[in-house]
């Protein structure tokens, strides 16, 4: 457990949670700085766990099929993610081989205390929804996730009492939902105020902002997790900054590249808990990682960098 | 998916242009030297054409649904649907194609030698040839390896555009149950190749 968290009460007024906001940064700046070598952390709000800022996703980079040399790969990633202090590793069944070739991957590392399991459950119906969350745990060869999410709201009345099942007979630890490209936020927003989760999964990166409207304060309101995807926005927006020299000032924050300019604004937003960009470069996976490292952009510095990409 | 129309071509792609290709690769270098066997079936489909009669008709027919057949299961069943779950369906319409292959063309005989001319006679056998001869050449051309090169009989694209071309040459009246799959899975394979297009780098 790190000793650089950012805790938040569970039942923070929103008054309380605008002082909390507005002390953010300088939090944030303390915080991120922590034990060298070690990414910052933010605290799971239900627990008090702490998880890394960063994570990794699966989507696309772990969807290589039977291509051992590619495998291999991956597995070489999983091992510099966890070198590098990194904890979840989030997949879904709907992303092909991803879950096989992660549990591939954990199989060659053989121990892997350091990992948060989380995973997705994808299909409609209750039963399908039981023997669909085996299936997976079976491929990752983990006891039992740590984390299960309803991918894309579907079926949610199904299988979010499943889930809250399994946790209360102790087979997982937290419960989720999810949503990309910034779709079914009302939705989100709805079970956000109606359910006891524990997690949200969305998109939010330097382009598309519109979580920080309602879902992002929401649950910080409501003591919520969030795990970000798309950070990148599956590459396009580094593809875009690379036409673009890093601006000077991203040094003040201790950025070196594009990717770390984006994670280090997704991820100084109080709300979020973990970004989970996907990648099979270790080159990558580290570059990812440093940018829960040294100092985070605060309000101002936020506003800047978001500016900045509007204006290129 | 639910709302599976609000997303983009690219936000489905389940996979990397890398990935995509390396199955071509390592399923090419599984499979050599059957890709002689597929290209020599191509060249036989053209023989045949030019030979006339029923018998040869029914030969072409029986050739092509093998290929069909063959590309269901090798490739769409055994490797692409390790990397997207749509294949299973994409191996059973190809299955289907080798199936009314057989019933309308061997069983029925209605692959009929038909001395096409024009137009038609240059689309198919330019068709035919773009896919035994050309097609193999892209991926190289494009700057990947020739490891890499779909070739007729043992990959989709160029299975689906000589079947095209080969149904042009064929038949005063069209066949038009043998058009949808090949039409259909052009269209989805160009989908495909399109949304990998910026990632392919």
């Amino acid at each position: 457990m790190s000793d650089h968290n950012i805790k938040l009460p569970l039942d923070t007024t929103r008054r309380k949670l605008l002082a909390t906001l507005a002390a953010a940064p300088l939090l944030l700046t303390v915080m991120g700085a922590g034990r060298p070598g070690s990414p910052a952390t933010r605290t799971i709000p239900s627990s008090g766990e702490a998880l890394p800022l960063i994570g990794l996703g699966s989507w696309i980079s772990f969807n290589v099929g039977n291509d051992k040399a590619a495998r291999d790969a991956n597995a070489e990633v999983i091992r510099s993610f966890f070198q590098a202090g990194g904890r979840l590793i989030d997949s879904s069944p709907m992303y092909g081989s991803a879950q096989e070739v992660i549990g591939y991957s954990l199989n060659r590392l053989g121990h892997y205390p350091e990992l948060f399991a989380a995973d997705k459950v994808w299909i409609s119906g209750s039963e399908n929804g039981r023997v669909q969350i085996e299936k997976s745990r079976q491929l990752w060869g983990v006891e039992r996730f740590d984390l299960l999410q309803v991918h894309n709201l579907l079926s949610w009345e199904e299988h979010l009492p499943t889930l809250f099942a399994m946790k209360a007979n102790g087979k997982l630890r937290y419960v989720g939902i999810t949503t990309s490209h910034g779709r079914r936020h009302g939705n989100m927003e709805q079970l956000m105020r109606s359910q006891p989760l524990d997690f949200v999964q969305l998109t939010y990166n330097l382009e598309d902002r519109e979580a920080e409207q309602r879902l992002l304060p929401l649950a910080l309101e409501r003591g919520i997790a969030v795990i970000v995807n798309r950070p990148f926005q599956q590459g396009a927006l580094l593809r875009r900054l690379a036409r673009h020299p890093l601006p000077p000032w991203a040094a003040e924050i201790d950025c070196t590249s594009w990717a770390q300019f984006a994670l280090k604004f997704v991820i100084s937003h109080l709300a979020v808990t973990c970004a989970i960009p996907a990648t099979s470069s270790v080159t990558h996976v580290m570059e990812n990682m440093g940018a829960a490292m040294g100092r985070l952009p605060d309000k101002t510095m936020r506003t800047r960098m978001a500016t900045y990409v509007d204006n290129l | 998916m639910s709302e599976w129309w609000t997303y983009s071509l690219r936000d489905l792609l389940l996979f990397s242009p890398r990935t995509y290709y390396r199955l071509f690769e390592l399923y090419n270098l599984d499979m050599w030297p059957l890709q002689l066997v597929t290209v020599a079936i191509g060249c036989a489909v053209l023989l045949l054409w030019q030979h006339g009669g029923a018998t040869a008709g029914r030969i072409v027919a029986a050739l092509l649904a093998l290929c069909w057949l063959w590309v269901a299961w090798a490739y769409h069943w055994q490797r692409y649907a390790t990397i997207n779950w749509a294949a299973s369906y994409f191996a059973v319409a190809f299955a289907l194609q080798a199936i009314l292959l057989v019933w309308l063309g061997v069983v029925r005989g209605m692959f009929i030698s038909h001395r096409v001319t024009g137009r038609r006679q240059r689309m198919g056998l330019g068709l035919i040839a773009y896919a035994l001869f050309c097609y193999p050449l892209l991926g190289p051309v494009l700057g990947r390896s020739w490891l890499q090169s779909e070739i007729f009989g043992m990959a989709p694209d160029p299975t689906a555009l000589a079947m095209l071309g080969t149904l042009l040459l064929y038949s005063a009246r069209p066949l038009w149950w043998l058009y949808p799959v090949p039409v259909v899975w052009c269209l989805i394979s160009g989908a495909t190749l399109w949304a990998m297009a910026p990632l392919d780098h």
